[in-house]
This record gives C-alpha cells, sequence and structure tokens, in this order.
C-alpha cells in the first residue's frame, strides 16, 4: 500500500497531498483535544474513551498481523497480563500502577517471545488455531488460579482522584486524555514503522516468508518483533481498563470474543493500513451501542449480528477495509 | 496434586472418551476434508453443528420426530447450508488473502450464533423424551446409552464418508481436485462442482452429528465455539486434509479430556487436550497423519 502511495503521490503533484493530510490530521487533533469539553456526559465520554482503547487495541493487532501478517486470535493475553500485572501488584505490594504498568508490558513482552518463538513455525491457519489454544490455556488457568482472584476476579482499592495513583471519580475526563495519549503513541509509532526499514522488513514477511529469507532476512527475528510490539500495546492497554473499570476478572480480559473484537475493528476499517484500526473502532463501538439502546441488552445479539455480517462481507468484497476502499475512491 | 483413581473408574472414563472420541472425529471429519479440497479452514464449523442440533431439537419439538429420526433431515438442510455457503462466500476468497480467508469464514460464525441467540434466545435447551437414554452396562462397565448410539452411528457415518472419498468415482474426482486443482480440470473434472460438493458433503456430515449429539447434549447458541475449536484441534493433531487422521485424533482427544478431567482437575480437561495438541504440533507441524 505505502508503494503504491508513493507512486500516486509523485505523479499527482506531492504538495498538494501532503498539506491535505496535514490538514486533515490536523482537524483530527483537534477535534479529538475538545472532545470533553464539548460532550460533557458521562455516557459520551465512555464511549469515547472505549473507542480510543479499541483503536490502541486494534492497532497493536494489526502492526502483527496486517503489517506483518501472522493472524494472531489469542491477543487477549496480553491484555488480560497488562491488566492482571498492574492489578495484583497494587494490591498485594501497594506497586503504583503506571510502574505496575511497565511491568505488565515487559512480562507481556516477554510472553510473547516465549509463545512466538516455538508457534511462529506453524505457518498460516495452523499459527491462528495455536494462538486460539494458548488463549482459552491462559484464560482457564486464570479463572482457576486463587491468587490472582479466580473466577470472582479482583476488585481494586478505590483511591483519592490524583495522577499517580491513576484513579479519577470526581470526573472521568483525565482518563479521555490519558488514553488518548496513549493511543496517540502507539499510531506515532506504527507510523514510524511503516515508513523504516522495519515496516518493508514486516510486509516483506507478510508477503512472501520464503522470498524475504531468500535475501537475507531473518523472518522469525522480524515476526517476533512485530510481536513484541504488539503484546506491549496490548498491555498498557489492559492496565489502563484495569484503573478505568477497576473490577476485573477472567471473563472480561482472558475471552476469545475479545481476541476476536480487536480483529474484527481492524478488518473492518482496514488491515495493513495506519487508519483503519482508528476507523474501525470509531465506526463499529457506537454502532454496537446504538443496537444495545435501540434492540435492548445484548440478550437479542444485534450487534453481534452486524458485526459477524460485516466481517464476512468486508473479507470478501473489501478485504482491504474501509481505509482502502476510501483510497480507491481518493485515487479516481 | 495428582491422584491415581481407582481402575474402574479409569477404564469407564477412557470408555466414554473413546466414545465422545468418535463423535468429534465425525464433526472433525468434514472441516478436514474442506481443508484438503481447497486449504481452507472455515471457522463456521462449530456453528454449523450448532445449527444442525437446532434442526433436530426444532424437528423433535415441532413434530416430535426423535433426533435419530431427524438425521437425514439434518443432513440435508446442512448440505444447503454448506452449498450456500461456497457459492456465497468461499469461491469469492479462494484465490485471496489469507486474512479475507480467515475473516470470512470467522464472521460466519459471528453471524450464525447471533442469529441463532436472536431467533430462539440465548437458553439452554434439551430434547426431553430422547428415544435412547439412560445407562447401559457392557461387560460390568456403565456408558451412556445415546452416547453409544451416537459413536457407533458416527463410527458408521465416518466409514461411509471414508468409503465415498476412497472408493467412488465420484470420491475419486474429489480427491483429484484436491490434489492438483489444474490437473483435475483438465482432466474434464468439474472442479467448481466438486468444490461446491465438498461444501455440501462437509457440511452435512456436521449435520449429523449435530443430531446425534442433541440427544444428548444440551443445544444453545454458543455450543457451536466448543466444539468447533475441539474439531480445530482435532484436525491439525490428525493432520489437516487425512480423514483417518481425524479419526484417530478424535479418539486421543477424546480420551486425553476425561483423562486430564479425573487426573488432574475437572476444569483442566480442555488445558490438557490444547497443551497435548500444542505440543504435538509444534513437534510435528504438520500434524500426526499429515502429509505436508
Amino acid at each position: 500500500m505505502a508503494t503504491t502511495g508513493t507512486v500516486e503521490a509523485t505523479t499527482h503533484g506531492s504538495g498538494s497531498r501532503r498539506t491535505f493530510g496535514l490538514i486533515l490530521l490536523g482537524l483530527l487533533v483537534a477535534v479529538a483535544l475538545a472532545f470533553p469539553i464539548v460532550f460533557q456526559l458521562p455516557y459520551h465520554r465512555d464511549l469515547a474513551i472505549k473507542v480510543l482503547l479499541f483503536a490502541m487495541l486494534a492497532q497493536a493487532w494489526n502492526i502483527l498481523a496486517g503489517y506483518c501478517g501472522q493472524v494472531s486470535l489469542g491477543h487477549a493475553v496480553f491484555f488480560g497480563t497488562g491488566a492482571y500485572t498492574s492489578s495484583v501488584l497494587q494490591m498485594a505490594w501497594g506497586v503504583n500502577p503506571w510502574f505496575g504498568m511497565v511491568i505488565g508490558v515487559v512480562l507481556a513482552v516477554a510472553l510473547s517471545q516465549v509463545i512466538g518463538y516455538p508457534c511462529f513455525r506453524l505457518r498460516g491457519h495452523y499459527f491462528a488455531i495455536a494462538t486460539i489454544a494458548i488463549g482459552e490455556i491462559i484464560h482457564t488457568l486464570a479463572i482457576n488460579w486463587e491468587f490472582i482472584g479466580g473466577a470472582r476476579g479482583l476488585t481494586l482499592p478505590i483511591q483519592r482522584d490524583s495522577l499517580a495513583a491513576f484513579q479519577f471519580h470526581s470526573t472521568k475526563y483525565l482518563y479521555y486524555y490519558i488514553i488518548l495519549g496513549l493511543m496517540s503513541l502507539c499510531f506515532y509509532i506504527t507510523w514510524r514503522i511503516e515508513r523504516a526499514r522495519l515496516g518493508y522488513y514486516l510486509k516483506a514477511v507478510r508477503e512472501d516468508g520464503a522470498a524475504a529469507q531468500s535475501v537475507g532476512i531473518s523472518i522469525t527475528k522480524y515476526k517476533l518483533m512485530a510481536m513484541a510490539l504488539s503484546a506491549g500495546f496490548m498491555a498498557a492497554g489492559g492496565t489502563f481498563y484495569a484503573q478505568y473499570v477497576l473490577y476485573l476478572d477472567p471473563d472480561s480480559v482472558f475471552p476469545l470474543s475479545l481476541s476476536i473484537l480487536v480483529c474484527l475493528l481492524t478488518v473492518v476499517g482496514g488491515t495493513g493500513t495506519l487508519w483503519g484500526p482508528l476507523v474501525g473502532s470509531a465506526l463499529m463501538l457506537p454502532l454496537s451501542e446504538f443496537t444495545r439502546i435501540k434492540w435492548g441488552g445484548t440478550g437479542s445479539a444485534v450487534d453481534l449480528l452486524i458485526y459477524g455480517a460485516l466481517l464476512t462481507i468486508m473479507a470478501v468484497f473489501q478485504p482491504a477495509g474501509l481505509v482502502g476502499m476510501f483510497r480507491r475512491w481518493g485515487r479516481r | 496434586m495428582i491422584e491415581i483413581p481407582s481402575a474402574d473408574v479409569l477404564i469407564q472414563g477412557i470408555l466414554s472418551g473413546i466414545l465422545m472420541g468418535c463423535l468429534y472425529a465425525l464433526i472433525a471429519a468434514g472441516l478436514s476434508l474442506i481443508f484438503g479440497l481447497m486449504e481452507i479452514v472455515n471457522f463456521a464449523h462449530g456453528e454449523f453443528l450448532m445449527l444442525g442440533m437446532y434442526t433436530a431439537f426444532w424437528m423433535y419439538t415441532l413434530f416430535g420426530l426423535d433426533p435419530l429420526f431427524s438425521v437425514p433431515v439434518c443432513g440435508a438442510v446442512l448440505f444447503a447450508l454448506g452449498w450456500a455457503t461456497h457459492k456465497g462466500i468461499i469461491k469469492r476468497i479462494l484465490g485471496g488473502p489469507m486474512l479475507a480467508q480467515i475473516f470470512a469464514t470467522f464472521g460466519l460464525g459471528i453471524f450464525l450464533r447471533a442469529a441463532a441467540q436472536f431467533l430462539w434466545s440465548p437458553d439452554f435447551r434439551q430434547v426431553a423424551k430422547p428415544l435412547v437414554q439412560g445407562p447401559v452396562k457392557i461387560f460390568g462397565i456403565s456408558v451412556g446409552l445415546p452416547q453409544l448410539v451416537a459413536s457407533a452411528a458416527s463410527l458408521l457415518a465416518f466409514g461411509f464418508l471414508y468409503w465415498f472419498i476412497t472408493k467412488t468415482e465420484t470420491g475419486a474426482a474429489l480427491e483429484a481436485t484436491a490434489q492438483d486443482r489444474q490437473a483435475a480440470a483438465l482432466m474434464g473434472i468439474n472442479t467448481e462442482w466438486m468444490f461446491t460438493l465438498g461444501w455440501g458433503i462437509s457440511s452435512a456430515t456436521v449435520g449429523i452429528a449435530g443430531a446425534f449429539l442433541a440427544s444428548f447434549f444440551y443445544v444453545f447458541p454458543y455450543v457451536g465455539s466448543l466444539f468447533g475449536l475441539i474439531a480445530f484441534v482435532t484436525v491439525a493433531l490428525g493432520g489437516f486434509g487425512s480423514i483417518p487422521g481425524s479419526l484417530a485424533a478424535g479418539i486421543i482427544i477424546g480420551v486425553i479430556e476425561v483423562l486430564g478431567g479425573l487426573l488432574i482437575a475437572p476444569a483442566f480437561k480442555y488445558v490438557a487436550v490444547f497443551l497435548v495438541y500444542l505440543i504435538v504440533v509444534l513437534i510435528r507441524p504438520q500434524g500426526l497423519f499429515g502429509k505436508f
């Protein structure tokens, strides 16, 4: 995509296109910064926080699956690792959640290498199924591990509002800016990777592993690097979630449905594109909320009905996602 | 932590594991067939099973037809679904990117599950008075009669499928298409028809498995998730595309499940299954009986 983009840019005059892109980005940043000031209702802010959180998680998955082509269906493992690490450290030894987040990221990255090293021998569907199996194993272990609260889960101790304690009760808008910052960092790093040598290596591994290897790219090394980045951002998102909700149990941070949701948002938005995860998240999560208001609860599963149908339709007719579709229109 | 249960408990457990394994094998066989034919994993396979179970349940509730007699109906309904899936979805993604291949059927699975929940509510349902029920004693070992009937019938269906693939002309054409699509087309085999037929047969087998399962298992929208997962693991363990491999792997998994539950703890029975699967595929990525 990036290569065709540059070709496009040179033929159409790169200046105007670049300016247009910068204006769009500036607008987006302005809207993002102003959102909690304009929308004062907790409901809207909560939805916006979820959109940003899931945009980050989807981007994390996108680094591994979209750019590097390794479809993981067990990414909730790293999210849960982040959420549990900071929470358990905080409850057992009073460790500051920000520091806990860092440790959670380190642990998740380490875990990702332990999982990735053997599993990257498996290709395509085999890798995807192995990641489901690992996700289910860790989910079950978490349910049965009493030290981390077992199936009952953990309720984090309530503290006074402060940035240091990573807890806000009187107003939630600081959570919004924290997740906006985290998400921006994740997107910035992805953007840098896309343009750097690493991005091209990852794409080479995705497009043709054997060919990449034959020109001297160590495919396992680059898969592991993508996995590490991916797991790290998932874990950071996990800690944020724990501090935001202040309650976690295995079924909310380790389920297969969470692993699938991050894939779904990316696929609809556009895999292997920088903005795909944000587009997917910004579109699908409000849609899901809307159906729940309209048809009541999750019992009727209307949101999943739409999710499933959209996922299939996008995969069949628009594998490049919405971002890919916009790009094609833009080129005309 | 490991506690050795008494011998008769162990034997009884292993026997029931083998019986369940036969059913797992039948569920997995269709998945394996499709993969061998066109290298596509049907991630909605578990949901196809769920629809087979619901078909059996509704035939019982609406027409009083026992699940064992609604086997042909379930087979036919699911054959049509498989047919439609190929024509509507799979045909379009055959040469497509890996990601599209995974998420097209994954999305279908989510859709079918949600549709079942939307139409029939998330309630657990059960065939109230199945024709065969209760335990029966064989050589002093007590086993569930429905399980026994289901596994015997699964073996029969499995044998029939194997016979069809290896001994009939259509089966040979399927096999030829699986081995080399272009060469098969040059030999005058209509490969598109073979793909459609393959999807029909694959879905029909899982529909039949659903009918047997419905006679002793709860029916609910999410029932396919667990069985689907076990089917992926079974197929990967046996080797994608190898139908006899599915039978062996199905029985192995049925036994591991029981042993894991007995020796470690009931909560860990699927952990044991997944762990064994991971260990096997990491040592032999092509599975136990896979050729590639």
